[in-house]
């Protein structure tokens, strides 16, 4: 944002009664509350009004309103983000996409749907089963989250590994620009001329444009998919079987790891009959035709095995697959049973460092005091470590985020990035200046200029300013600096 | 095997000095396509930037430097029973991994494997201004900023100069078999989009002279259970069938008429245009060679709901891509304009406006 709105509030939401059912312009306090965090509600902020337009024309009418008046907006989805993306802007409106829950068509010959922005991801899958087809990426949250969002925030899953993540399985979106245009990116065609237009509005977080209708691929389900579960009593061991598997040719429809804390966790939470003594946990589903299935279950097996598993259980029948994977998919909220709070933090390392980064964090851990539990996409080689804390200690917070900068400087240096499928948002505005250098940064804002000059979209996310960088870096070099002198007088 | 990227940056900066235009140039081997490049510029070739800098067959991530030739890459990933499973199209000896990348060019198992704008994870590029920057990495999952490393791909070189990119790979599939039999391109369509909705490990699909050509890939049992399921007479060499087809070698796409690209929507009726055809992508990728006037074939392929380019031959003094929406068209040129604010790079090559 470079120059402060020119319009009040009451005149803004006079304009928007306008056009919109006002029931749907919220300007009140308490109702705007829900509106003030998203799934990261350690990061808050009240906006200006909200907004729950239900046309494509009215959406377009506040993007008009917004850019004369210089007024930021934060698109919303269902606000289960775990960036901040999605948190408001105090000058500007948020505007929720609630009202786009429609799913306008399923083509089951050619595989696709066409979806307005608020559908939710679950219920994609969920209409397309009655053709035997149902939408690859599933985040953990897909009972909640919407396509919208997904596509603003490249999102991944389970099973990212085999049939890729949001961008792999796009065909077209309708996209509102900041001036209020709307616009086609894609086709009903698997490509199109030119530059890829469709991978750059992927993951860019609402900062390039209001996502206003998708055109996703459907998969056929499945003939059957069997899950392998192995306990192992290091992490190395496990993270080696990881990369055994891979190299062996077999990749897996989900390939997941858990350490010890999140075993345990898991296990209360959900008795899924985990190995509770076990230090690592591996859930390695493989899916395709019965015979292809067969094949790949014996040789996983025997690979475990022979790569040191101390136990190896296989799901007999789909009751026993949803057991076994409910412990994993019910991780966050058993981990959230043995600490009042925790931060979910969303490194991707190159696959073979797995173990080295799992032990540095464990000495992190006792290095801040903090406990810290790790559930993740193995095979992506995605981490996801739970930080466990209390908000209400004081200073807790500032620790955990310490000791998540720290783990996010480590993913970077060996290699990986700050958020394989998270986001940067507010959160992780700081790390980008560890990835990327100011040359790249800038390259970044005058990327956003060519969709939005006035830097009206979602204004203070995803890429710092200039001067933030700047400041960062000095406090940074201050910062270890003192560390090292620390450091000396303990020597 | 040499790293020339200083070298090729000294180039950058001294055409912005001199107000001059850089014509980027691999292999070679597409010289053909686009537009026909602005003869008043002057030649920066990759072929001397090659080499692999790196490669982990566990991880299943390579890195090479962007003027490698896809053959050396298809050699090294072949000796780890690895391959580029979007069987990149080769039209000569020379095609690098930079200029396949910047055409956006994939082969017969597209629609299931990814393309390679799906299989690329990162890219280093020398921008307009003669900077060396580095988007995405090595690792499989990645959104820290925007996806530069993908609006690359059909970007023909227009907003800067790729130097390294770092590709997924996957392993060889264990076992394959191609089943033909005749069919009437009317009903060819409809054939291919049945049996790519069946969970079956189909892996290209073509049409080519009244025969349908389904290739299926994966675990051995697998592979014969859905052939003996499917029916069709077994094909024998399909390995050099569907090389050919990826590489353009069969006798359809030898003479000089003008070669239409059509990418639509699978399903889409055969546009009603007499002449030669070839149906690829399960009915995806449809190949016209013929006379045509541009915007006749331009709502053909809005009808099927996609788009169309003149990939060969024809006049390429005028536009080759399909139109693009006015507002398409301003945020395209203002994207060069981030990327490459003098407009040294491939001026003209993808879209006269550009
Ligand atoms: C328990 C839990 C588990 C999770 N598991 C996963 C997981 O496995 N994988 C994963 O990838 N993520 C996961 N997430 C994160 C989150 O669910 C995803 O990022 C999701 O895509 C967000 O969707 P949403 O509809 O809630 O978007 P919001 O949170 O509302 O918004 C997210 C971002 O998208 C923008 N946005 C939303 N809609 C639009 C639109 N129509 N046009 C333009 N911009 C828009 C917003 O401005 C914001 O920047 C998890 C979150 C929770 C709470």
């Amino acid at each position: 944002m470079t120059e402060k709105p020119t319009i009040t509030k009451a005149e803004l939401a006079e304009h928007f009664r306008g056009f919109i059912d006002p029931e749907y312009v919220i300007t009140d306090d308490e109702t705007m509350k829900p509106y003030e965090c998203d799934g990261m509600s350690m990061y808050c902020e009240m906006p200006l009004l909200v907004v729950l337009p239900e046309t494509v024309a009215q959406v377009q009418e506040v993007m008009r309103l917004c850019s004369r008046h210089k007024v930021p907006v934060v698109a919303r989805g269902a606000g289960t983000g775990l960036c901040a993306g999605a948190m408001p802007h105090a000058e500007g409106i948020v505007l929720s996409l609630a009202k786009f829950n429609r799913i306008l068509s399923i083509d089951p010959l050619a595989r696709s749907a066409r979806l307005q922005p608020g559908v939710r991801n679950l219920a994609i899958s969920e209409a397309a089963a009655e053709f035997g087809l149902y939408y690859g990426p599933d985040p953990s949250s897909q009972i909640a989250c919407t396509i919208g969002g997904n596509v603003a925030e490249n999102s991944g899953g389970v099973h990212c590994l085999k049939y890729g993540l949001t961008v792999h399985n796009l065909l077209s979106v309708e996209l509102v620009t900041v001036d209020g245009e709307l616009v086609t990116i894609g086709s009903d065609g698997l490509d199109c001329c030119g530059m890829d237009l469709m991978a750059l509005m992927t993951g860019s977080e609402g900062l390039l444009g209001v996502v206003t209708e998708v055109q996703v691929k459907l998969l056929p389900k499945p003939e059957i998919a069997q899950v392998v579960m192995a306990g192992f009593d290091s992490i190395q061991k496990a993270g080696d079987a990881v990369g055994g598997i891979i190299a062996h040719g077999i990749i897996p429809g989900g390939l997941e790891m858990m350490d010890g804390h999140a075993i345990v966790a898991a296990d209360d939470f959900a008795q899924a009959g985990y190995p509770r003594d076990a230090k690592a946990l591996l859930l390695c589903e493989v899916d395709g035709t019965e015979e292809e299935v067969h094949e790949h279950i014996e040789q996983a097996e025997t690979l475990f095995r022979k790569l040191g598993a101390t136990s190896v259980r296989t799901s007999r029948d789909e009751d026993e697959r949803a057991l076994l994977w409910k412990g994993r998919k019910s991780a966050f909220p058993a981990v959230g049973r043995i600490s009042p709070d925790y931060y979910c933090m969303d490194g991707t390392i190159p696959r073979g460092q797995l173990a080295h980064v799992l032990t540095e964090m464990e000495k992190m851990s006792e290095e801040f005091g903090l406990r810290v539990a790790n559930v993740f996409h193995a095979g992506d080689g995605n981490l996801h470590p739970l930080i466990l804390f209390d908000a209400n200690v004081p200073g807790e917070f500032e620790r955990t985020e310490a000791f998540g900068s720290r783990i996010l400087e480590l993913c970077v240096k060996v290699g990986g990035c700050i958020t394989g499928e998270h986001g940067v948002g507010v959160e992780k505005i700081r790390q980008m200046a560890i990835q990327f250098n100011d040359d790249e940064l800038a390259q970044f804002r005058e990327l956003k200029a060519a969709f939005d000059a006035d830097g009206i979209l979602n204004p203070g996310k995803g890429v710092p300013t200039l001067r933030f960088c700047q400041e960062y870096r000095s406090l940074e070099h201050k910062q270890h600096s003192t560390n090292r002198d620390t450091d000396a007088s303990h020597g | 095997m040499a790293d020339i990227s200083k070298q090729l940056q000294d180039q950058i900066l001294a055409a912005r000095d001199k107000g001059s235009k850089l014509n980027i140039v691999g292999g070679g081997s597409k010289a053909f396509m686009g537009r026909t490049p602005d003869p008043d510029a002057s030649e920066l070739n990759l072929s001397g930037h090659t080499g692999i800098v790196d490669y982990h067959p566990v991880e299943l991530v390579l890195t090479v430097r962007a003027g490698t030739p896809l053959n050396d890459i298809e050699a090294t990933l072949a000796e780890q029973g690895q391959t580029l499973h979007f069987e990149p199209p080769r039209f000569g000896d020379t095609d690098t991994i930079g200029g396949t990348l910047a055409c956006n060019l994939s082969g017969p198992a597209r629609p299931w494997s990814g393309s390679v704008r799906d299989q690329v994870l990162g890219v280093r590029l020398i921008n307009g201004k003669g900077e060396h920057l580095k988007f995405g990495g090595q690792v499989m999952k990645n959104v820290a900023g925007y996806d530069v490393s993908r609006l690359q791909a059909g970007a023909f070189g227009t907003l800067g100069v790729m130097t390294e990119i770092s590709l997924k790979v996957m392993p060889k599939p264990a076992a394959s078999m191609t089943l033909v039999r005749e069919m009437a391109v009317d009903d060819v369509v409809d054939y291919m989009n049945v049996r790519s909705a069946e969970p079956k490990p189909l892996s290209a699909a073509c049409w080519l002279d009244g025969k349908v050509y389904l290739r299926l890939s994966g675990a051995q049992s697998a592979v014969e259970a859905t052939a003996a399921r499917w029916g069709g007479e077994p094909l024998d060499e399909a390995d050099a069938f569907w090389q050919k087809l990826r590489d353009q070698q069969h006798d359809f796409f030898g003479g000089d008429q003008p070669l239409w690209r059509f990418s639509v929507r699978s399903t889409a009726a055969q546009p009603k245009l007499e002449g030669q055809w070839l149906i690829d992508w399960a009915g995806a990728q449809r190949w016209f060679l013929g006379d045509a006037d541009k915007a006749q074939m331009e709502q053909l392929a809005r009808d099927a709901g996609g788009q169309v380019s003149l990939f060969r031959g024809g006049d390429r003094n005028a536009e080759v891509m399909h139109h693009q929406p006015e507002v398409l068209c301003g945020v395209q040129k203002r994207l060069k304009n981030a990327f490459d604010p003098d407009a040294i790079f491939n001026p003209g090559r993808l879209y006269s406006w550009l």
